[in-house]
């Protein structure tokens, strides 16, 4: 197989509040010899916020990071949720809307670029399960993590709107029954928990305005995923992360009850089944106890 | 030519939310095994329940056309409109097992009957008719151009089925919320060039109630049996508060606005700076896990922050390409 490489768009959170996501990105690309070509030009997606302010300058912005990915020639890479929705949000109106191309490609032009509808975007999940293969990745484990009981957390904005999301990906994702992460925890050798919760929100976007909405949504998450049995959780989105790693003390308050589990990154799984070593994973970064490697 | 069209039948085991709030002190399940055919859609198996097996299982129906919104339920947790919803569809999604539950089964009266009040009390809330000044003895028809007819975005078709409204968590959790068929139906008058209402997008800006406290998780989107996409008016609404000049000086308007900001400065985002310009002085009830992040190498200070490449392209483009003032 050729080697795979793509236009690796970071996100703002992997760089900052989860360094551990970026370090377990780029030590599982390695170990699966996946090229990652990181795009440091790009802005940030406006993160399902700056839309509400400024569509417009939205649609730029995230125009503006595709045409690097263009650029390359590659394949756009998200390793965040809501990065993949903005940027797949835009490619979908820019690809499907003459007009509103060519009036932010008179934009972009002030600065030398332009969105041409080239490259494609996904999420690292679905590039490792299209792309790669779990077969291949299977065979590749070196360690399978099969005392594990991991609980998938899938995250909204990977799931829905689907019509959008599967647009994105050839395997195709019920957003009432999503399959993909469960898939990965099997190939890593793990046992999946289902629970009522794994495809539900977690609140991160409501945090400051809504902050008790946002604490039952994360009370509820942990409280479903310990409740069937979990040993830890995975997600593929840094957001979801942060929310369900670092807002236990609200999550239990709001809930009148103590959750806690160890909220991995998929590519920190990924990394864990593959041989990588935790501190190569960045596990020393959670705030929730990791005690079980 | 011909088309022929076969069809098939298989085994679906149902598994039939039941309960009486007159007689019942918990709900419970009934199961059904049932031969489904390919033709059948979901309110077809209601009426076999109801008429082959048990004459007093409950539930709304009415048109059998998608149109009069009485029938939407439950299926493995997808809102649907049981008179539109192919058998077919709902097995190749769920495999042979379905379960079937009312909208909401905190709210269940009988069976898939819920009690609509908060939906209704909602929907009322929003103002959901023009507010205009009609002339009493028009001399010719009031008509609008397509191209204003276009900009209420199929917010015109929705149904009141609820199936939004009984998807949306914030709603489950912030009794105040007035949820996304409410919203929907807001901007469906807000965007209409003939409706003069100045209280209807201050109402569903306000805090608690309005569309900034919506979570963003899309379930209203992938629920709506007419794809009217009520997330996408939401959106809309917030847009519109800024465009009317009533965006309120808040914790969610400095939020959404904060993010223009960093990205001018960094093009990437600086997250300390944007929670701190969105709180304001209230900053200080986040200091206890940022302390706890910090110490977990979780937190970048400003200084240390890796900004975009070609930083001066953003930095313009953010001038020429902005569409909105705070």
């Amino acid at each position: 197989m050729e080697k795979l490489r793509y236009a690796l768009f970071t996100g703002c959170t992997a760089k900052q509040s989860t360094p551990e996501q970026m370090m377990s990105t780029m030590a599982v690309a390695d170990k699966l010899g996946i090229e990652l070509v990181e795009l440091t030009e790009a802005s940030c997606c406006g993160a399902s916020h700056l839309q509400d302010y400024d569509d417009f300058l939205s649609l730029v912005l995230n125009a503006r990071n595709i045409a690097y990915a263009e650029k390359h020639g590659l394949t756009m890479v998200t390793i965040c949720n809501t990065c993949q929705l903005n940027t797949a949000m835009t490619k979908h109106r820019l690809d499907n809307d003459e007009k509103l191309k060519a009036k932010v490609n008179e934009k972009l032009a002030e600065v030398g670029l332009e969105y041409k509808g080239t490259s494609l975007v996904t999420h690292f999940l679905y590039a490792i399960i299209d792309d790669f293969g779990l077969d291949k990745l299977k065979e590749m484990v070196v360690t399978p993590l099969s005392q594990f009981n991991i609980a998938p957390f899938y995250g909204c904005h990977n799931i829905r709107p689907s019509e959008l999301q599967n647009e994105t990906h050839n395997s195709k994702e019920n957003p009432y029954n999503p399959s993909s992460l469960d898939d990965l925890i099997i190939a890593c050798g793990g046992a999946t928990v289902d629970y009522e919760e794994k495809n539900k929100c977690c609140g991160f976007h409501v945090e400051l305005q809504a902050p008790h909405t946002a604490a039952v949504l994360t009370g509820n998450a942990i409280a479903g995923a310990m409740d069937g049995n979990a040993d830890w959780m995975v997600t593929p989105c840094p957001l979801c992360h942060l929310k369900l790693d670092t807002q236990t003390a609200h999550a239990s308050e709001a809930i009148g009850r103590e959750v806690e589990l160890p909220v991995l990154h998929m590519q920190q799984m990924v990394g864990l089944a593959l041989g990588c070593s935790p501190a190569e994973l960045g596990l020393k970064h959670h705030l929730s106890k990791v005690d079980f490697v | 030519m011909s088309t022929q069209h076969k069809i098939t039948t298989q085994k679906v085991n149902f598994k039939v939310f039941r309960f009486n709030a007159d007689k019942d002190y918990l709900p419970y399940y009934e199961n059904y095994d049932m031969e489904v055919t390919s033709e059948e859609v979901v309110l077809d198996i209601l009426n076999r329940i109801k008429w082959d097996h048990d004459g007093s299982f409950s539930y709304r129906r009415s048109c059998r056309h998608g149109i009069c919104g009485a029938c939407a339920i439950k299926v493995n947790g997808r809102s649907t409109l049981a008179c539109k919803e192919s058998m077919n569809d709902m097995v190749d999604l769920f495999g042979s097992e379905l379960v079937i539950e009312p909208l909401s089964k905190k709210r269940a009266v009988k069976d898939m009957i819920i009690d609509k009040a908060d939906f209704w009390e909602k929907h009322d809330a929003v103002t959901p008719y023009l507010v205009a000044d009609i002339d009493e003895n028009p001399e010719s028809e009031n008509l609008i151009s397509p191209e204003d007819a276009d900009t209420l975005d199929e917010a015109d078709l929705c149904i009141q089925c609820g199936a939004c409204h009984y998807a949306c968590p914030a709603v489950e959790i912030n009794e105040d919320f007035f949820g996304p068929a409410a919203f929907a139906s807001a901007y469906r008058f807000s965007a209409d060039i003939r409706d003069n209402s100045v209280s209807r997008l201050k109402d569903v800006n306000e805090e608690k109630q309005g569309v900034w406290d919506c979570v963003k998780c899309f379930e209203c989107a992938e629920a709506c049996p007419k794809e009217i996409n009520p997330i996408g008016k939401i959106t809309k609404l917030h847009q519109m508060a800024f465009q009317e000049g009533i965006a309120k000086n808040n914790v969610a308007v400095r939020h959404a606005v904060g993010f223009k900001k960093s990205i001018a400065k960094n093009g990437v985002l600086d997250e300390g700076g944007l929670v701190l310009y969105s709180e304001g002085p209230a900053i200080v009830k986040h200091l206890p896990v940022a302390f706890r992040m910090f110490t977990k190498g979780k937190i970048v200070p400003p200084w240390g922050i890796t900004k975009s490449q070609n930083l001066d392209e953003i930095q313009k483009l953010v001038k020429s390409s902005s569409t909105a003032k705070f």
